[in-house]
């Protein structure tokens, strides 16, 4: 039996009346690249927002090393080692690529009741931002504002400032979204690199990028997991065929 | 002991003073709730309205044309600073727009000052109006029931508006997600103004009817505005109903709050420490009960909107 | 961080200001005096509201109230006839954090347009009060019997002392604002304004770095009102009225919100339009209201901004 380092349990949530995730339940095993994948309005994003602690749950639960987490806020569940990308690019975008990740680290090293000293001279905090910047292809534009920065940039800086925090899982909502070719390719090529040292749980629409990175995935539809396993089972799954997959997936 | 009679009539007055906080809540927490807007001027146009109706009803001693003339004066003030400034304001920040309301605050009271000098005007009220009913056996100013009166009627009408109406509905929609009207394709700026401009207008109402109570004076409309923000903001921003409850409740929490409440302390304190703190006391009750509701409700009492 | 030309503005305000007394005394108009301790109050004032508006995004509208509640301490105590400086000013300061956790922790609950709201209601609800603390003068105020003592150390009595004092500690303020602003709690701060869902998720509670924040202003701007009062010997409830908020938040913008040096030029050209205008007109409001709104119009940045702008070539990062 794998390490199992995030158990969803029956996880629920409604708007209104509308299920967005259905007794939702899945495990990701530490080491792995479990990809979520599903059509659009499948309740992938609001998973997310449940496991990242941005939503409250209706119902479940969500176990983190084994601790129950679910009535957590965000930041303490950044604290446990849990961090999120965001679907729509979220950084600071007055700040430079640099400073992004350095209030990342700043985060995870302590608390930030320090006043006087000027936290831009401080190597505890830039040095590993700058690992982490070039773990993702960033570091030659370390010192540019983040406004600045292309949209592939964004979200290798949102990597990035996850990455900073030294994560046990990474929650990855659609890297790719909006990216051209080539840029998706980098991406991919990012992810491949953080892959057996980071823990992810990747959601994406690009189905070239969830086959070729994925362990395993889980096929989200109307929120409830229809299925689960191998990427060659899911290939394979009639039922993900009809529901989701249809020629997309066997194109190739 | 409290005397019955005064208390009833102390609640009258309260309930009185809630409509007229009403009628500038309404338009206001529209403006707040579909704009996203802070707009401090509005109790400017409360102020417009109380000058300019009594000046009319001083000049021709007719009190409803005063009335009948302050309404659509203040309603084209109030449309035509939506058009020239404040409708470049709904994008920028809260600060902007603070900022420039605060300006026109600054203006507009100078500007009455200018005009009418810096006296107030004591409005007379007509001697049909200047009379007693008796309910209860208690005697009741008639004009006071009136302003009651077209209070309850104005509610009702925004009421009927809000939710039975076509209008009504997309107010109801701005109010809970601004997005969603505009992706209908609905000229979301001829609401606003809309909007905007029943706002002049209610306001305007609330002032015409103030000035033979409170007489118009300059700075009138800030004392009220503040108030009117904390109906606004124990209602939930966005909501008629809550703007509606919460007036009602700080109109007789503040007028029996004055009357009463050295009365009360006098009970548990000595009479000496009853009289210094009452007055203290009644002057910070409404914010006590709104930092209460903030505190238990973040979103006021009846949030519009959602999600 | 400071910018060129920010430094370089505050270099020659500085300088300007240092020299008023000395221009009082050879025009023989004691009134620069005056104006200049103004200035320079009201400038702490607009810096403590600019570490929250402006670094923090906190749009508080009733900042005032700090700078009243820190005045009234000053007042009651002399009063009371508790006049030596070294327990009236602790004590005013302390007020001023007690008053501005308590204020702070209720606002802070929410957002946008609530906060301005809010913060606005809190801080009329003390102005009432004061206007209803009748054994403090109520309405009227509170005349100061006599300025804070401070015995064998400085005398506020002396009104070239009390300028230099007042000089220096601007000048303290704003190298306390200059480390907070740069240093990792500035940092949290500046990113909350920036993008808070962000700031929770990468794992920081931003409520209590806000609240601090709050607290640190709150405790600011109570040293403006502790000069104030010394200044004007005299403590009205009018310092805590919210158009002296407004006023505080017009002097942030029109410097130029989030610059260290902002503030401090905007608290000297309010003054200083204020008595130039109401110089010519009495109704000067009347164009003080719609300059405020083409301000806001037409010059976003405020004057920092604009002096930027004209020499943004020199720092590109493009």
């Amino acid at each position: 039996m794998a390490d199992i380092v995030l158990k969803v349990e029956k996880l629920r949530k409604s708007f209104g009346g509308v299920l967005a995730t259905d007794d939702l339940s899945l495990s990701v095993e530490t080491g792995k690249i479990h990809a979520v994948i599903g059509p659009n309005g499948a309740g992938k994003t609001t998973m997310i927002a449940q496991l990242a602690g941005a939503l409250n749950s209706d119902s479940g639960r969500v176990l983190f090393d084994g601790e129950d987490i679910s009535g957590m806020a965000p930041p303490a569940r950044s604290r446990r080692g849990i961090a999120r990308t965001f679907q729509i690019t979220s950084i600071f975008h007055e700040f430079t690529a640099l400073e992004n990740v350095a209030l990342a680290v700043q985060a995870h090293d302590g608390h930030s009741f320090r006043f006087w000293r000027a936290a831009r001279e401080e190597a505890r905090l830039y040095e590993p931002a700058l690992a982490a910047l070039e773990t993702v292809g960033l570091a030659d534009r370390a010192n540019i504002t983040a406004r600045n920065l292309s949209h592939g940039e964004h979200r290798q800086l949102e990597i990035a400032m996850a990455l900073a925090t030294k994560p046990k899982l990474l929650l990855l909502d659609e890297p790719m979204a909006g990216m051209g070719a080539e840029e998706s390719q980098k991406m991919v090529s990012i992810l491949n690199r953080l892959k057996g040292d980071h823990t992810i749980l990747l959601i994406e629409h690009d189905m070239d990028a969830v086959f070729a990175l994925a362990d395993q995935i889980t096929v989200l539809v109307y929120g409830n997991s229809i299925a689960s396993g191998m990427p060659d089972e899911i290939r394979a799954n009639e039922e993900v065929r009809t529901a989701y997959l249809g020629d997309e997936g066997t194109a190739n | 002991m409290v005397d019955p009679h005064l208390l009833f009539e102390q609640l009258f007055n309260g309930v009185q003073y809630g409509i007229l906080l009403f009628l500038l809540a309404a338009g206001l927490t529209l403006v707040f709730g579909i704009m996203d807007m802070m707009n401090l001027a509005h109790g400017s146009l409360y102020m417009l309205g109380a000058y300019i109706a009594a000046t009319v009803a001083l000049a021709t001693d007719s009190f409803l044309l005063g009335i009948a003339v302050a309404l659509p004066a203040t309603l084209i003030v109030g449309i035509f600073l939506e058009v020239v400034i404040l409708r470049k304001l709904y994008d920028r920040g809260h600060l902007d727009q603070v900022l420039a309301t605060f300006g026109m605050i600054l203006f507009f009271n100078e500007l009455v000052r200018l005009i009418w000098g810096p006296a107030g005007i004591e409005v007379p009220l007509p001697s049909i109006l200047n009379q007693s009913v008796t309910l209860f056996s208690i005697p009741l100013p008639l004009y006071r029931i009136l302003v009651i009166g077209v209070g309850l009627a104005v509610a009702g009408f925004l009421y009927i508006l809000v939710v039975k109406t076509k209008i009504g509905m997309l107010i109801r929609a701005g109010a809970s997600n601004r997005e969603m009207v505009g992706a209908l394709g609905i000229d979301i700026k001829k609401i606003f103004t809309l909007v905007f401009g029943l706002g002049a207008a209610l306001a305007a109402l609330a002032g015409a009817m103030a000035g033979p109570i409170f007489a118009a004076t300059i700075g009138m409309g800030e004392n009220i505005l503040i108030q009117v923000l904390v109906v606004i903001v124990i209602g939930g921003i966005g909501s008629i109903r809550g703007a509606f409850v919460g007036a009602l409740l700080i109109g007789v929490i503040e007028i029996m709050g004055r009357s009463f409440l050295d009365d009360l302390f006098k009970l548990f304190l000595p009479v000496n420490a009853a009289e210094t703190a009452a007055p203290a006391a009644a002057s910070m009750l409404i914010y006590i009960l709104m930092a209460l509701v903030l505190f238990f409700r973040p979103q006021g009492l009846f949030p519009a909107r959602s999600g | 961080m400071l910018r060129r030309r920010e430094t370089l503005v505050l270099i020659v305000t500085f300088a300007l200001l240092a020299i008023v007394p000395y221009i009082a005394s050879i025009t023989e108009v004691p009134f620069y005096l005056d104006l200049g301790r103004r200035m320079m109050i009201l400038a702490i004032g607009a810096l403590s509201l600019n570490l929250i508006m402006g670094y923090g995004g906190m749009i508080s509208f009733g900042h005032a109230v700090f700078v009243g509640i820190g005045a009234y301490v000053i007042g009651i105590c002399a009063e009371h006839e508790l006049v030596t400086g070294f327990i009236q000013w602790p004590l005013a300061l302390l007020a001023c954090a007690v008053f501005a956790f308590i204020f702070g922790a209720i606002s802070l609950r929410t957002r946008g347009v609530y906060f301005i709201m809010i913060t606005l209601a809190l801080a009329q609800m003390m102005y009432f009060l004061g206007v209803s603390l009748d054994r403090y003068g109520g309405d009227d105020g509170l005349p100061l019997a006599e300025p804070s003592d401070f015995s064998g150390l400085i005398d506020l009595g002396d009104k070239n002392s009390l300028y230099y004092l007042i000089f220096v500690l601007l000048l303290l303020c704003l190298w306390i604002c200059k480390r907070l602003v740069n240093s990792r709690f500035g940092m949290v701060i500046q990113g909350a304004r920036s993008n808070e869902t962000r700031m929770q998720a990468i794992g920081f509670p931003v409520f209590r770095y806000q609240l601090t924040a709050f607290v640190i202003a709150g405790v600011m701007a109570g040293l403006a009102g502790i000069l104030l009062a010394n200044h004007t010997d005299f403590v009205n409830p009018d310092m805590m009225h919210w158009t002296r908020s407004g006023d505080l938040i017009i002097m942030v913008l029109l410097g130029g919100m989030g610059s260290l040096a902002g503030p401090i030029v905007g608290a000297l050209v309010f003054i200083l339009l204020e008595e130039a205008l109401s110089g010519v007109t009495e109704y000067w409001q009347l164009i003080f209201g719609p300059f405020l709104i083409l301000v806001v119009l037409f010059a976003r940045g405020g004057l920092l901004g604009f002096l930027e702008k004209r020499g943004s070539s020199e720092e590109d990062d493009g």
